[in-house]
């Protein structure tokens, strides 16, 4: 009997990958721990080993070929009769007759993102009207960032792993080679040093990107952000202005409990002297990113793990920018209205999807910015359907909803024919086992659910 | 109309003083009188500038926090003597010398103490919070440590930019246990980064005594670990300083790195003007104002060298000038207009 060799997953976000090189032939004895093949996603190029000994005796999928399922068998080998390795046919542990050693270019403790089952967004209106170019999140985000290095010689980013290794999330990749390390500078693991020296730095009349590995680690930093980046403008008479980004995924991964999955949206929107944007789609994370580059003001700019891979259209164009503080109505609908941010759009958007089956119609409006919010456009929709749903994944405990909430209860108080409702991760810290960590994370169906009981059709509550 | 503070009441007190654009040879060189005379002045400016914020703190026309810098004069101006043009400055809450030092108007200084609009920070930042662009002088931070990285920051941006400045970087002994400042040692050490940092050890963080805070006491050698070099000096003499200043700026320039310099100093008064100092004793005090006083130092110099008395009690009569015209500024200057409360948050962007 022999083994199977199936398609590892590299790490548990990954769904797919490329087979780009096998470096076994048919008929090579391998050994158990020898690189058989190479394998990239979106992230990294990772070196396969076997695990078994044995003699390869197929190749089923032939290097290059992409788009290979996590799971798939890829080539087959003679072995010991008396033991089935490979994974299993759900591809839950893929792992289990290939292992990935050494990563190349992912950062063994960086957090991963969740796997997202689909990859075309359902499209939304965008104040465009030129040529479109299809591009993952994280592609918007470098090339956002490459345009305005190109048109001002003061904007320069760092960040721990922002330049050799091409990002931890593979967000500044080629920057490096395209701008040198005096613009594209690698730093120490020392996020409250280089926070408060990139402070000095945009004092010094530079405009500094600051990238943090995740968000998480910006509490190191927090000082340094709110203190001195936030308040000096109003303690100097108006004299020093801080242009500087801070930006970095946000918000739970997939997996990394509870200190690497926490959302601070509302913890940077309480600050007055900080902006703070929260882009879903690639076409805003572009737009808004060049925005908050070319602002005079700090910026707090929080992207979602999970959302990098995903593709969106994109205007081609440089001269595409998203202004800070204005929401979009991604979907137009009379009967409830759902506000959201980051990864929560897209849920929204599938819980309106499920509503209309049921004869709702949800207005579904990317917050985008948080800080400044656009309110107006928020009370507007209310005004219309009556009824509020603000969705969130971080806390609900004085969260962005709280906030939403309070602003349309001052504004539109007669307007309203339910009371709002917030949507939310749960108030507890992320656990790790994956039963629990579903059961903290905000579902679209959390939205359906809010929204009928909004509209008093409380279907299964 | 408020009255605003006059720009060219006060003269840069560092401008008289500054070395010529290579500050080669100068080391161990006596200044030339004219220098020695202007460091005095600054020095005395410094002085009284404190001794009237202390009075009208007592007078309750400055609120707050009022860290005075009385002792510890001869450290910023012994190095702001050295300073060039483009170098910046930046400094923690016992600010108001570093400021004066920095050629900033005594009465923007004493009218923000008061809280007025005529303050460089329209009354908006306090003592602690108050910054000049046209003299680089970058602030004035109110927690401790914090304005280390921003001053390697200021230097990174100088090196960046390719001006040829230094970044002058002030914290005191205690601050130089702070976290941050280890990490910022190392980025300026591994980026060599044109910074000076200026650890003003007077001997007390707050009420608690360098050899009760900290171990290791000689806080020049802090930076040795990160290849920083450091050098101990006699922060009460004007002269000794602005020497190490010299060494340290050639060093700093000439894109070498950081370097440290811990100047042992001592203030006079207590750590904020609500601290009755009992952390030590009135001997201790005495002693240091007796032996060891900055001003009477430079004047006994001065007066050696021949300089005529009267010169220098021209000096005090301008002084105490400049500081009442300050203080009448600091008094008669409105509070901010209740306009200005939502004003500067941020800048606004044009769509």
């Amino acid at each position: 009997m022999s083994n199977e060799i199936k398609m590892p997953a590299l790490s548990p976000t990954m769904t797919e990958g490329i087979l780009s090189k096998w470096l076994v032939k048919i008929g090579d004895e391998v050994r158990s721990g020898d690189v058989i093949a190479e394998i990239e996603t979106d992230k990294a190029t990772m070196e396969v080993e076997a695990v078994d000994d044995g003699a390869i005796t197929e190749i089923l999928i032939q290097e290059g070929s992409d788009s290979v399922p996590v799971g798939a068998v890829i080539a087959r080998m003679s072995g010991d009769d008396s033991e089935e390795l490979g994974a299993p046919s759900d591809g839950g542990d893929a792992n289990a007759n290939a292992l990935p050693i050494e990563a190349k270019q992912t950062p063994a403790a960086a957090p991963v993102t969740a796997p997202e089952a689909k990859k075309t967004l359902i499209p939304h209106a965008m104040e465009w009207d030129g040529a479109v170019k299809n591009m993952t999140v994280r592609e918007a985000l470098r090339d956002a960032m490459a345009e305005e290095m190109r048109s001002d010689e003061k904007v320069f980013i760092m960040g721990e792993e922002v330049a050799e290794y091409q990002g931890a999330y593979k967000v500044t990749q080629g920057l490096l080679d395209e701008f040198g390390d005096k613009r594209v500078i690698d730093t120490p693991i020392t996020e409250h040093g280089f926070t408060g020296l990139a402070v000095g730095a945009a004092f010094g009349d530079l405009r500094p990107i600051v990238e943090f590995m995740t968000f998480n680690f910006s509490m190191q930093a927090i000082d340094q952000i709110v203190n001195s980046a936030a308040k000096t403008l109003y303690m100097s008479g108006g004299q020093m202005g801080c242009p500087i980004v801070f930006r970095g995924p946000n918000g739970a991964a997939s997996r990394v409990a509870a200190q690497h999955s926490q959302c601070f949206a509302s913890w940077y929107a309480h600050c007055p002297g900080l902006k703070v944007v929260a882009p879903w789609s690639a076409a805003d994370a572009k737009g808004l990113l060049k925005s908050a580059i070319r602002d005079p003001n700090p910026v707090i700019f929080l992207e979602n793990e999970v959302m990098y891979g995903q593709s969106f259209d994109v205007p081609d164009s440089e001269d595409w920018i998203v202004p800070i503080g204005r929401g979009n109505i991604v979907r137009q609908g009379t009967d409830v209205t759902i506000t959201a941010f980051s990864i929560m759009v897209g849920k929204a958007l599938e819980a309106a999807e499920e509503l209309s089956k049921k004869g709702i119609e949800a207005e579904v409006i990317d917050l985008r910015s948080l800080r400044p919010l656009d309110i107006d456009l928020i009370v507007e929709s209310v005004k219309k359907t009556n009824r509020l749903i603000s969705c969130e994944e971080g806390f609900p405990f004085a969260g962005i909803g709280a906030e939403i909430g309070m602003q349309v209860n001052e504004k539109a108080f007669d307007y309203l024919d339910a009371p709002i409702m917030r949507v939310t991760g749960k108030d507890v810290p992320m656990p790790y086992a994956a039963n629990l960590e579903a059961l903290t994370l905000p579902k679209s169906d959390d939205i359906v659910q809010a929204a009928l009981q909004a509209c008093y059709l409380e279907e299964g509550i | 109309m408020p009255r605003q503070p006059k720009k060219t009441r006060v003269k840069n007190p560092s401008k008289s003083g500054r070395p010529p654009k290579s500050a080669r040879n100068l080391v161990n060189q006596k200044p030339d009188g004219k220098t020695l005379l202007a460091m005095h002045r600054d020095m005395l400016l410094i002085r009284r500038f404190e001794e009237k914020a202390g009075q009208l703190y007592g007078m309750g026309k400055i609120g707050g926090f009022c860290h005075l810098y009385i002792g510890q004069e001869a450290v910023v101006v012994g190095l702001q003597s050295v300073n060039q043009e483009n170098d910046s400055v930046v400094t923690a809450y016992r600010d108001h010398g570093h400021m004066l030092a920095c050629g900033m108007e005594a009465a923007g200084v004493m009218a923000e103490l008061t809280g007025r609009q005529a303050g460089y920070s329209k009354g908006k930042g306090g003592s602690m919070h108050m910054f000049s662009r046209e003299k680089n002088f970058y602030g004035g931070h109110g927690i401790v440590g914090a304005q280390v990285p921003i001053g390697a920051g200021l230097g990174f941006a100088h090196k960046y930019k390719n001006d040829g400045g230094v970044a002058m970087t002030y914290l005191g002994d205690g601050a130089a246990n702070q976290g941050q400042v280890y990490e910022t040692f190392n980025m300026a050490s591994l980026w060599q980064l044109p910074v000076i940092f200026v650890i003003e050890n007077n001997q007390y963080a707050m009420g608690t005594s360098t050899p009760r805070s900290t171990a290791g006491t000689d806080l020049h050698q802090r930076g040795a670990a990160y290849g920083i070099v450091g050098k101990q000096v006699d922060g009460m003499d004007v002269l000794a300083v602005r020497d190490a200043g010299i060494e340290a700026m050639e060093y700093a320039r000439s894109g070498k790195g950081p370097y440290i310099l811990e100047m042992k100093t001592y203030r006079y008064r207590g750590h904020s003007m609500s601290d009755p100092a009992k952390y030590r004793t009135r001997e201790e005090v005495d002693a240091m104002r007796k032996q060891h006083d900055p001003i009477d130092h430079l004047r006994d110099l001065l007066l050696r060298e021949g300089i005529e008395e009267t010169a220098l009690k021209q000096q005090d009569t301008e002084i105490k000038k400049i500081v009442l015209e300050a203080t009448d500024i600091a008094l008669e200057s409105p509070e901010p207009s209740p306009n200005e409360l939502y004003t500067d948050i941020l800048i606004e962007v044009a769509e």
